[in-house]
Formats: C-alpha cells, structure tokens, sequence
C-alpha cells in the first residue's frame, strides 16, 4: 500500500527540486521548516521524531535540503515528512505537511475487529511494521 | 420655538398623550444618533407600501424590532425607555432600486440575552417582517459588538483544531455526498462511503434528508459507514470521517443519534438548518462536550436567503451561525449548479473565516465586524462541481475549505473509488502549481492534463465533465454604488 497521508502524497514522489520549491513557499511566507522522521506510520501518530529544532532563522531552502540530505541518510528506510508552522494569532499551527522519503517496502495495516455488544464493533488500526521493534522495522 | 414642531421626535408630556403617533415621532428616528461600539447594528433593505414615506418605514422597523406597539402606551414611561428604542439613524436609497432604502438601525446590547441566537432573531426579525405599510423587508447584513460575540463559545472545533485533528494540511478537504440521496440500504450506503474514502476523499456525507426512513434505519446507516470508514482508514493510513446525520424529530432523538455516533468512534456528525436555532446552540454544546466536528447543512435557506427584496441575507444567518458555535457550513460554490455570486460568496466565506471583517460593500459586508478569536467556521462547496474546475474552486474559494464532489466523485465513468482519485490528485496538482509561484488559474487546464498524465481516472474525469457550467445570473447580488461610503 502507499499511506497518503499528508499534502501530495496522491501524486508521484516529489523530486528534490519540486522539494525545494515547496520549502522556499513556506519560507517565504514566513513559516518555520520542520523535518519529521518516523517508523511507526499509524494515523494518529501525532508526534513523528523531530530532526532538530523547527528551522525558524532559515532564510533560504537550500539551508533546509542540507538538513534533509542528512536526515535521509541516517533514516533513508523511514518516512520523513517536510512541515511548516504558521505563529500568526489565531492560527499557531501548521500550514502544511507532506512526505519527502518512505520506505521501500510499506506492508500497511491490519484493521481489527473485537464484536461488542448490540452488533457493534470496536475497531483497531495495527501497522503491520509495529510488529517489530523500533529501529527495526523497516529492515 | 416649541420643541414638538417639526417632525423629529416629540419631547415631554406630548410624547405619551393617549393616541396614535407616527413611529418617527416616539424616538425611533434619531438622525443624529452616534451608534455606541456596545450596540447591535442592522442594515435592513425596505420597500415602503405605496405613498408610505421611508423614514416613517424605517422608523417602523426599529419601532416594531424593539419596544413599540401601534399606539402610545403610557407604561412606556415605568422603563428606560429611551435607551430600550431601536434608533434608525440612517436612509439611503439602494443604488439603481427606485423604492427600496437601506436603514440602518442601532439597538442597545441590553434588549438581548446573552448567548442566545433565538432571543437575537426573535427581536430583530420576529414581528416586523409582516408589517402591513411594508411591502417587502430584507435583513442584510448585522454587526455583533465584541461585548455581545463574547457571550457565544463559538465552533467546538473551528478549521484549525479540526485540520490538527484530520492531520490534514494545505489544502482544502475533500468530501462527497452519497448518491441517491433516498432509497440505499444501509449496507449499499456504506459501499459508496468505503470505496470514496479509500480512493482518496476525507469525507463522506449524509445528505440533508437522510435520517430514518423505511429504507434505511439510522443505527443500520451508522454502523455500516464506520465499518467503511475504518476500513478506508486502514486501507490508506490516512484519517477519515463521515458525517452522520443526526437531524431528528425531537433533541432526545438527535442526542441518541449523536450518543451513538459517539460510540461508533465517528469524529463528526451533522445536523440540518431547519433543526432550529436553539437546537443548533444545543447540538453545538454537546460536540463542544464530547470532543465532535459538527457539520451544519443549510437546508431551507434559500426560502427566505435568495431573493434581494424580502427574507435574511445569508451573511446574516453566517454570522449567527458562527456564533451558535457550528464547524462546517455550506457556504456556496460559486461555480457550481445552486446560487452564488462570486462577490456575496466571498462575503459569506470571510464571516465564516477571517477573525476580522472589514466593511466590503462590494462583498455585501455593510458592517466591520470583530470576532475576538472566535473559532473560525470551515465553509462547505457543495453541488454541481467537479474535477476539472479545480484552478477556478481553489482561486474562489481558497485553501480552508471542503469541496464537495458527490456526482463529481460516485458518477465517474470508472467508478466511486477512480472519481476520488480524480479529485485528489486534481488538488493535489493544483495546490504544487499555486506553491510554486504559477500562474494557475490561467494554467489550470494545462496544470490538470500533466497531471493526468500520470493518472488515468483523472484523464478519464476531465474527458467526460470537460464541458459543465452552470452560468446563470446571480439573484442575490451585492447592490453598492462604489462611491456611497457607510460610516
């Protein structure tokens, strides 16, 4: 399965330079850039693993594809995502996300079912990748 | 001098002789007056019976919104009762409307219970709008002092905390109302929700109408879509929702409804617009409580929002909205197949989400408003749209939206789950474009043929819908002349 999470994932791998291009909006609209890193790919996985600090001073998006060369090399079998955070009042959150390295291999997800009461079911999303330990489980 | 000559307001122990006074006369026309930043604010559009003079009309209005009756009533004078009347302190002709007047009318914030959109509309559109010496009466447009928007929680959700929720960034949702609209059971239903959320959409909708009919059951409609929207959820890793509707006969009915959707794990429920404001209010509490995005449709709206000369704008029932604290709103689509004026559509979408309105008389906003970071209302395109106008929705409508493609998702030639793609990498492509600094309203059809380059539903969406606009004219146009300035 290919998990879609994020704002392009419906379209074909972006390449470094459509990357680029996308970082340099942000910076320019003045958000800060923030490079996230993950093994474990739930929905609700809110906090993936912060490559640094969120890139508040950067001024110019090759200061931030540096930041993603690196962090792709030491977590090249992981899903890393690219965000961009907003501090304006009222919003102070971000303003886009999207998936900049994945995994070979993504085996996706086993949907349990326990049967309660009055034909209900309660429902488990299980990344198969949990299966392993952390660390390990794109291997 | 005697202060009654004239025909401004009568003064002293004339003023409460027993009798019929004209409304312009008893203190409902104050001319001079200087709205405080504490009062509510109307613009009503009249249109005076024939011979009916439009001050004496206007006076009326404020008259018969707030304390007046048909004669003098001594009681009158057991009250404040000068702070209680409504002032219209202004009339304008409407531009290119001969008989038509714009009146502006100041109401003090104590007329009004706090945190009540039922006390605030029974006042200001509960008698007046069958008065005789009108022929017809529009409320268009209202301003909310700060003091009054505080009484309101707003959104239980609003489009921020809703976009962390979904994790859903940068680019307006997608949804599709699931068609037919009446005669799925609940186990087709939740076929048409699983393969549009497993094909890329967000969302999936009950239509303003589905409710629990012999066809199909809530409860049966309800658990089948979680065993899709579970499904589409593991099938993607993305969230995913469906807006159950829990519209009902009574509010014991909707808590039950909503109760259940609760424990079925749904993040969003809906309700329709004729529910009522106060069960509106009340819906609102309870998503507020259990932690729910609650979707508003706005159906039976257009009976009294669509026509210019009589009924409630649709800013006002916008802003009345916000305030009754609801998360999504149909807001119009401008390009699709129901009314919508490109410039009064824009007005609704900046009530809905900006925190800070500024006069735009263009966009049919009379008033500047304040919404002192009250949540911001997710507006809804829904009806008529497709694919292939992604560059014109994204330059109407903007980022924070949900569009809505029910025929434009279930009636591709492919079927329901290649429509959804069609739709989602059709933004997606639209939103890189914009990102990148191009000029994508111009380039958009060449932006959605790369695009479908690479994915055949959408090529396949674009063949067959390349030709479908709905262009009539607009009913409900903003009517300004752009050299009149309102203070």
């Amino acid at each position: 399965m290919r998990l879609t999470q994020g704002t392009f994932s419906f379209l074909p791998d972006l390449t470094d330079d459509q990357i680029r291009r996308q970082v340099q909006y942000c910076i320019d609209n003045g958000w800060a850039v923030n490079i996230e890193f993950t093994d474990d790919p739930h929905p609700r996985n809110t906090y993936w693993e912060m490559w640094g600090l969120p890139m508040f001073d950067v001024r110019d998006a090759a200061g931030v594809m540096m930041e993603l060369t690196e962090c792709r090399k030491v977590h090249s079998g992981k899903y890393v995502r690219i965000s961009a955070f907003d501090s304006t009042h009222g919003w102070e959150s971000l303003r886009i996300s999207f998936i900049v390295n994945r995994p070979e291999n993504e085996p996706g997800f086993m949907l349990e079912r326990q049967e309660i009461d009055g034909r209900q079911i309660r429902y488990t999303t299980r990344a198969y990748a949990t299966d392993r330990p952390a660390g390990s489980r794109y291997d | 001098m005697d202060v009654n000559d004239g025909a401004g307001t009568m003064k002293g122990k004339e003023r409460y002789a027993a009798g019929v006074l004209q409304y312009r006369r008893m203190g409902y026309w104050e001319p001079d007056y200087q709205p405080k930043d504490t009062d509510v604010i109307c613009c009503f559009r009249v249109t005076p019976q024939d011979g009916v003079d439009e001050i004496e009309a206007s006076a009326a209005v404020a008259g018969e919104s707030s304390t007046a009756t048909w004669t003098v009533v001594w009681t009158d004078r057991l009250t404040a009762c000068e702070k209680y009347r409504a002032k219209c302190y202004r009339v304008d002709p409407v531009p290119n409307a001969p008989g038509s007047f714009f009146a502006y009318i100041a109401y003090d914030l104590d007329l009004f219970e706090p945190g009540s959109i039922a006390n605030l509309s029974a006042s200001v559109i509960g008698n007046v709008f069958g008065f005789k010496p009108l022929k017809a009466l529009r409320l268009e447009d209202m301003r909310m002092p700060v003091a009054y928007v505080k009484t309101f929680d707003g959104p239980p959700t609003g489009i921020v905390v809703e976009r962390e929720r979904l994790d859903k960034f940068g680019r307006p949702l997608l949804g599709a109302t699931v068609k037919p609209k009446l005669g799925l059971s609940g186990r087709n239903y939740g076929r048409v929700v699983y393969e549009a959320l497993k094909g890329g959409l967000d969302f999936t909708k009950d239509d303003e109408n589905i409710n629990s009919q012999p066809f199909m059951h809530w409860r049966d409609r309800y658990l089948y879509c979680m065993e899709a929207v579970n499904r589409a959820q593991a099938a993607t890793g993305e969230i995913k929702g469906t807006y159950l509707n829990v519209t009902a006969a009574t509010m014991e009915d909707m808590y039950e409804r909503a109760e259940f959707a609760k424990s079925l794990g749904s993040t969003i429920i809906m309700i329709d617009l004729v529910i009522g404001y106060t069960a509106i209010q009340s819906m609102s509490k309870w998503a507020r409580r259990n932690d729910m995005i609650l979707h508003l449709h706005r159906a039976g709206h257009s009976t009294y929002t669509r026509q210019k000369t009589h009924g409630v704008s649709f800013r006002v029932i916008a802003k009345w909205m916000r305030l009754a604290g609801v998360d999504h709103i149909h807001a119009g689509t401008v390009v699709g197949k129901l009314e919508g004026d490109p410039a009064t559509t824009r007005g609704y979408y900046d009530v809905c989400r900006e925190d800070h309105n500024p006069q735009a008389l263009q966009n049919g906003l009379f008033f500047e408003q304040h919404w002192a970071s009250l949540r911001r209302v997710m507006p809804v395109a829904s009806g008529g749209i497709h694919a292939g106008q992604m560059h014109q929705l994204l330059d109407h409508l903007g980022e924070d939206v949900v569009l809505q493609f029910g025929g434009g998702t279930i009636g591709h030639p492919m079927g329901i789950e290649a429509g959804a793609i069609a739709n989602r990498v059709a933004l997606e492509a639209m939103i890189m474009a914009r990102n990148e600094g191009r000029d994508y309203l111009a380039e958009g059809p060449e932006i959605l043929t790369a695009a479908a380059k690479h994915c055949l539903p959408l090529k396949q969406a674009l063949d067959v819908w390349k030709d479908v606009t709905f262009n009539y004219a607009s009913t409900d146009t903003p009517d300004f002349a752009p050299s009149v300035s309102v203070s």
